[in-house]
């Protein structure tokens, strides 16, 4: 009977002691220089009291902790979803039908929300483009790509340099940046798609980063560090949305009579977004149902087999990563326009680490899964904006648990089946 | 005698000091079933890894029709007209067993982009035809009633049957067939051997066959090679390997 009780109270006591041991040299003392001298002083009160307060919820811990681990056993576990329920949710069509459903909320949002709310719709919006572009490459071709920001740069840059020095307009040059994304993405993909796994992770992170540092250094023509600012926004057929028209143009609220209102220029930003994000959904809906689709997943389950049968692995595969980066390119020169300022550091690798999370969240290949990730993975750190300093942890967790809980993403799609009608 | 359709000469393959494959030849004349048989380990997948390109033989030469064809990457070979199956089945198991045969057919399909985008007529009709062709194949292989399922869930016999109609999409000239029988019950060998049959007497397809089932091979073959080691042993038609003493030796060891 000693022996049981004894044994966790010194694992509790020796844990604390541990708590104390570790806590106090690193947080309860510090550092400061005086002169040339260090000096060490002891840390404010409450953080004192917060390392004792953690080494007596330890000790409690680690004395409880079997019967914590009971209790929790006996607690009710999440209900599972049902099977059939699960399985219907994952049918394309009923994906399709939520997606309509979100849709029409989506056009009705920026009438009813506020100007805040708007603007945060047109950031995730922008997410919602990436992760489904990028959704092309990692969840149909399943070729990782750790660049892909790369693309979004270089469409970001396309606009704002064509802007700059040739006054293009957006709507110019939004097909142009489209073109030189995927122009980027088929000369980088020409050499590293023989690559598969790793390596081509490997190689496709660098990319980006070589991009990134590429315009920082380019100062004549990118302005380096200091970006391009000033660049213009998008107008309706001519009809501009600030308060005074430019030289010959004219505005918007003045060729409708109606009173200047600064919310209608995010809402027209808004609505030019979600007319993007919908031509994305429409091109590859029908590129899933295509036969190059087809042959995006073929190629994911046996690239031998395909080759038995006379498909050209490259080949495919590059298509995969030149639509996909067309796609960033389109919504890197929306970025540019709506932002007005970019600068290299737009584009670090952080941002393709939460859009692969975007797409790997959502599960892969399902474009109902990647918009509702970019809506939980935009809205967060917006939502949790008094807790900035911990946004990394916060996100970190959720990725973990989500692995733990969802490991297939949010919602996964079935892949639409072609069916032979007899 | 017409002129053969696949001829292989001296080809030798080295894998680091491992001599795999040693000087083999091989011809296939147009309309025939030619079998390769030979021990466990003799080097006769990796004669078919040669042919089809998907090892580049160290030395010899292929050529189809004539035309060398050795240094080619596979999908290149595969789209002359020689195209193989795999000893271990391999299909495309979370797809349907209809498109399973429409990948096959990716290459005579509209795979223009936009008239894909815009669903034109002209890509309407070619999706439609492939569609078509496949379930011609479905119905002579008896699958027909599987069509939609996962090709993963099907038997192991009709995994079988699925990859050769797969590779008959591809509107083949040489046919390649890497232990087609392994694994099948008698009834179904029975099936598949009229299945070859029809193959090279109806579609005009010829057959190269590594088997080992001395009864599917012996009746069916027009001609036979026999391989040990990576060397050849011999050759003829199944009257002269059955009665060959090297080959007796070889199979049933030294008396």
């Amino acid at each position: 009977m000693s022996q049981t009780t004894h044994s966790p109270l010194k694992t509790a006591f020796f844990s604390a002691l541990l708590v104390l041991a570790v806590a106090y040299p690193v947080l309860g003392l510090k550092l400061t220089t005086v002169g040339i001298k260090l000096q060490v002083h002891g840390a404010s009160p409450a953080t004192l009291w917060a390392i004792a307060a953690c080494a007596v919820a330890m000790f409690f811990w680690q004395l409880f902790r079997d019967r914590l681990a009971r209790a929790w056993q006996s607690a009710p576990r999440l209900p599972k979803i049902p099977a059939r329920v699960s399985n219907t949710l994952t049918l394309p069509s009923t994906q399709r039908r939520v997606i309509m459903v979100l849709i029409v909320i989506a056009l009705a949002w920026p009438f009813f929300g506020s100007r805040g709310a708007v603007d945060i719709a047109t950031l995730v919006l922008i997410y919602v483009l990436l992760g489904l572009g990028l959704n092309i490459v990692v969840g149909l071709a399943g070729l990782l790509d750790l660049g892909y920001v790369g693309f979004y740069a270089v469409g970001a840059y396309s606009y704002a340099l064509l802007s700059h020095y040739y006054g293009l307009g957006f709507w110019t040059c939004l097909p142009i940046a489209g073109l030189m994304a995927a122009l980027f993405g088929f000369v980088l993909g020409f050499p590293v798609l023989r690559l598969r796994g790793d390596y081509l992770a490997i190689v496709t992170l660098g990319f980006g980063e070589i991009i990134r540092i590429l315009l920082r250094n380019m100062t004549e023509l990118t302005g380096g560090p200091n970006g391009i600012s000033n660049i213009d926004k998008p107008s309706l057929f001519g009809l501009s949305f600030d308060r005074v028209a430019p030289e010959g143009m004219q505005t918007f609220h003045e060729f409708f009579g109606l009173s200047y209102q600064s919310i209608n220029k995010v809402i027209f930003l808004y609505l030019i977004a979600l007319l993007l994000v919908l031509f994305a959904l429409f091109v590859i809906n029908r590129l899933i149902r295509m036969p190059i689709g087809r042959a995006w997943e073929a190629l994911r389950e046996d690239e031998i087999a395909c080759r038995a049968l006379g498909l050209n692995p490259t080949v495919i595969k590059l298509s995969a990563f030149t639509i996909g980066a067309s796609f960033a390119g389109f919504a890197g020169s929306f970025f540019a326009a709506r932002q007005g300022l970019i600068t290299p550091e737009s584009f670090t690798f952080i941002e393709s680490a939460i859009i692969l999370a975007i797409v790997v969240a959502g599960g892969m290949g399902s474009q109902l899964g990647v918009i509702l990730a970019a809506v939980v993975l935009t809205l967060l750190p917006e939502l949790t904006r008094e807790f900035a300093d911990y946004r990394m942890l916060i996100f970190g967790a959720l990725m973990v648990l989500m692995m733990i809980w969802r490991p297939q993403g949010l919602l996964p799609m079935q892949r639409p089946h072609l069916e032979l009608k007899q | 005698m017409s002129r053969p359709i696949l001829e292989a000469s001296g080809l030798t393959m080295r894998f680091g000091g491992l001599l795999a494959v040693n000087g083999v030849n091989l011809t296939v004349n147009p309309k025939q079933v030619v079998s390769m048989i030979g021990p466990n380990g003799a080097g006769k997948t990796t004669v078919f890894n040669c042919l089809t390109g998907f090892y580049q033989p160290t030395s010899g030469s292929i050529l189809l029709d004539g035309e060398p064809i050795h240094g080619l990457p596979g999908h290149k070979i595969a789209r002359k007209g020689v195209v193989r199956t795999f000893q271990n089945v391999r299909l495309f198991k979370d797809m349907t067993v209809v498109e399973n045969l429409l990948i096959a057919q990716h290459r005579h399909l509209n795979t223009n982009y936009l008239s894909g985008l815009f669903k034109t007529p002209a890509y309407r009709r070619s999706e439609r035809q492939a569609m078509e062709f496949a379930a011609h194949w479905l119905e002579r292989v008896n699958l027909l009633d599987l069509a939609n399922r996962p090709a993963g869930t099907l038997a192991y016999g009709q995994q079988r049957r699925l990859e050769i109609a797969r590779c008959m999409m591809t509107r083949p000239r040489l046919l390649m067939l890497d232990e087609p029988a392994a694994g099948l019950n008698p009834r179904e060998t029975e099936d598949l051997k009229a299945l070859i049959s029809v193959l090279r007497d109806e579609h005009d397809v010829t057959v190269l066959l590594i088997e080992h089932d001395m009864k599917l091979v012996m009746s069916i073959s027009d001609y036979i090679y026999v391989i040990n080691q990576g060397t050849p042993l011999a050759s003829g038609t199944p009257e002269q390997v059955r009665s060959n003493p090297d080959v007796i030796k070889a199979y049933l060891g030294e008396a």
